[in-house]
């Protein structure tokens, strides 16, 4: 009986992947009416406002590719599209931990690295060693940007320096927190707070963490993924745990606002390139993600979105020496103590993640 | 669906059956593809587990501290913003059916203006008016008055619901008020009853029906709502509709989701044969 129910489901899953696919690809044609045919289109599936449009618009004009471009605001939301099979997306530009996962579920494919010249002399060689920790055998992923989480803070509303998490628990700044929206990133916070890795699986620990977070929860004024940006901006907070490539921005429009990483440590990521398992473009996503690594187009995204590249080329290019040389887009790594990478837990450790900090929003 | 079953012109009745459900397949199609097979999915999600064995384990989950809580508090906030919509909504759909009819369509236009706009564009922008350092906070400072603080309190979440749905109130009651014969209270005052009693023994009566679809638009949208709390609640109250969401963008288990929304069906369900319910009895006692 098992047996034929769940036979009968997954002929049931195919048949829903047809029909979902067959709407997607339908919107997609729609979507690449005026293309030239000859050159054919690549499906990118970045993060928001993570690219510059005119980097698109550069690559259709030299290639003749049409790009379709969308977007998603977390990884997990990324995620399901991909394993469902129904979305025919050639690049995406997931996380670290995330692309662990893609690789154990075989979602990704090996990249002929022949082809990808400008990632091979310009990405500098720290990135790809980082990139062993989740792809262990440098097959599938190209660094596109990279960053750290740290505490970004009004200096006209918190006295003294900041520099430990533990301020996130100060009751002083009551209703001036804010804190991210996403499980892993919340939990590192505590985590990082108690002393423990970010990857951290013992129950106890997690316990603790959860126990410090829902402490934590009445000063925080809300939860918030993008928003921290323009909230703090705003000076609707005092302090805010943020990415750093967004640091930058917020301090070029509020001079108020200051990055630090603090004293315990924190969460150091690489968002990659990556080709799906299924895609259709090959080729094109290669000449895609390669010319992302030219150092004019990736000096362009950088100067955009401010999140720190990777690419030691277009580093060299950056103009202002202050910027060039900022502590907050690129720092110097070694200084700090008890960096991690998240990597991926597993189902088992999704879900034991999910469960707690379920339990912590519905206090 | 409906098939046409009144022949009055005295066609051939099996050339009105086809020719209705002729016109009736673009719906008929649409209902399938957008109602039909989402729902199916749904159930299917719902009653199975991760290994595609049947289980009712995505059900029970409502019972579970964390959702029972969720729930709780949606049906709350729910019935808290569908009876201010109601005190609200009203007084004011009588005086506009009492108004003349040059200027009643420019007050219906008012309310439905700002439907015009986008739902979460509106959302958004009451998030900015009403934050700390928002405009509203900003005026009642220059008016030396103090702050007002609901921001990410269960009460803007309350306050956006009766933003969004007011409407959806107004218009029912509305429409039910001036369907109301004028013969009828013009009778009853010729019979002596005073303004007070044909308000209570006909008007009011009379417009239980558009009350009642008026508090099932507001209530189960309300109930279900996800995006106001989240906005306007800093994502620190978490609602039934959050838990939903969340299972289906951040954690992924989509068996839950599912399960959880089939739950609150169940509610949405309940509610509607009450209202049903209630209907027949308000159009039978004056019949």
């Amino acid at each position: 009986m098992k047996k034929l129910s769940s036979l009968n489901s997954k002929i049931k899953k195919k048949s829903l992947g047809l029909v979902l696919a067959a709407m997607t690809s339908a919107v997609l044609a729609v979507g690449c009416g005026g293309s030239s045919p000859d050159a054919g289109e690549v499906v990118v599936y970045n993060w928001g406002e993570y690219m510059d449009p005119d980097s698109i618009a550069l690559f259709e004009e030299e290639t003749g590719i049409k790009v379709i471009y969308d977007e998603f605001e977390t990884n997990e939301i990324m995620y399901p599209k991909i394993e469902s099979g129904a979305s025919s997306y050639d690049v995406v530009c997931p996380s670290d931990y995330m692309i662990q996962k893609m690789i154990e579920n075989d979602l990704l494919q090996e990249l002929d690295f022949e082809q990808l010249p400008n990632a091979k002399a310009n990405i500098g060689t720290q990135y790809w060693e980082q990139s062993k920790e989740f792809d262990p055998e440098g097959k599938y992923a190209v660094p596109y940007c990279w960053g750290t989480v740290g505490i970004l803070y009004n200096k006209t509303m918190v006295d003294g320096p900041v520099d430990s998490w533990s301020i996130l628990w100060d009751e002083k700044y009551a209703d001036s927190i804010l804190m991210q929206d996403s499980v892993r990133d919340a939990f590192m916070v505590s985590l990082k707070l108690n002393g423990f890795s970010v990857n951290s699986m013992n129950e106890d620990e997690l316990q603790l963490a959860k126990e410090s977070l829902i402490a934590q929860k009445p000063l925080v004024q809300a939860y918030v993924i993008d928003q921290v940006r323009d909230k703090m901006i705003g000076n609707e907070a005092a302090l805010g745990v943020i990415y750093s490539g967004e640091a930058i921005y917020t301090q070029r429009e509020n001079p108020d606002l200051e990055y630090v990483i603090p004293k315990e440590g924190t969460n150091v990521w690489i968002d990659s390139w990556v080709i799906t398992k299924d895609a259709q473009n090959v080729e094109n996503a290669l000449k895609f993600i390669d010319f992302m690594c030219r150092p004019d187009i990736a000096l362009k995204n950088f100067e955009y979105i401010t999140y720190s590249t990777p690419n030691d080329a277009a580093r060299e290019l950056i103009e202002d020496e202050d910027i060039r040389n900022s502590p907050i887009a690129f720092p110097d790594l070694d200084a700090y103590q008890g960096l991690e990478t998240f990597s991926y837990l597993g189902d088992e450790g999704d879900e034991l993640y999910n469960t707690l900090w379920k339990e912590i929003k519905s206090q | 669906m409906t098939l046409p079953t009144k022949n009055k012109e005295g066609n051939h009745p099996n050339v009105k059956v086809r020719s209705g459900i002729l016109l009736g397949s673009p719906y008929l199609l649409w209902m399938v593809i957008f109602i039909v097979v989402p729902l199916a999915m749904i159930f299917y999600y719902g009653l199975i587990d991760k290994n595609g064995a049947f289980t009712l384990d995505n059900l029970t989950a409502i019972l579970s501290a964390e959702h029972a809580k969720a729930l709780w508090l949606a049906i709350l906030l729910a019935v808290a913003a569908t009876m201010i919509c109601l005190i609200l909504a009203y007084p004011l759909a009588f005086i506009l059916s009492r108004t003349k009819m040059s200027k009643q369509g420019f007050i219906v236009l008012l309310f439905i203006l700002p439907m015009w706009m986008n739902f979460l564009l509106r959302t958004l922008a009451w998030q900015t008016l009403l934050e700390k350092t928002g405009v509203i906070n900003n005026i009642l400072a220059w008016l030396r008055l103090p702050a007002l603080n609901i921001i990410n309190t269960p009460y803007a979440i309350v306050f956006g619901m009766v933003y969004n749905f007011l409407p959806f109130m107004i218009l029912p009651i509305y429409n039910s008020l001036i369907k109301i014969d004028i013969n009828v209270v013009n009778a009853a005052r010729d019979l002596g009853a005073n303004a007070f009693d044909v308000f209570k023994k006909i008007i009011f009566p009379l417009s239980i029906p558009g009350m009642i679809s008026g508090i099932t638009m507001v209530f189960i949208p309300a109930l279900t709502t996800f995006v106001i709390s989240k906005l306007l609640g800093g994502s620190k109250i978490l609602l039934i509709g959050n838990v939903i969401e969340e299972e289906f963008t951040q954690a992924g288990n989509w068996h839950l989701g599912s399960g959880l929304s089939i739950v609150l069906m169940l509610f949405i369900i309940v509610n509607m044969v009450i209202s049903a319910v209630f209907d027949k009895e308000g159009e039978g006692s004056f019949l």
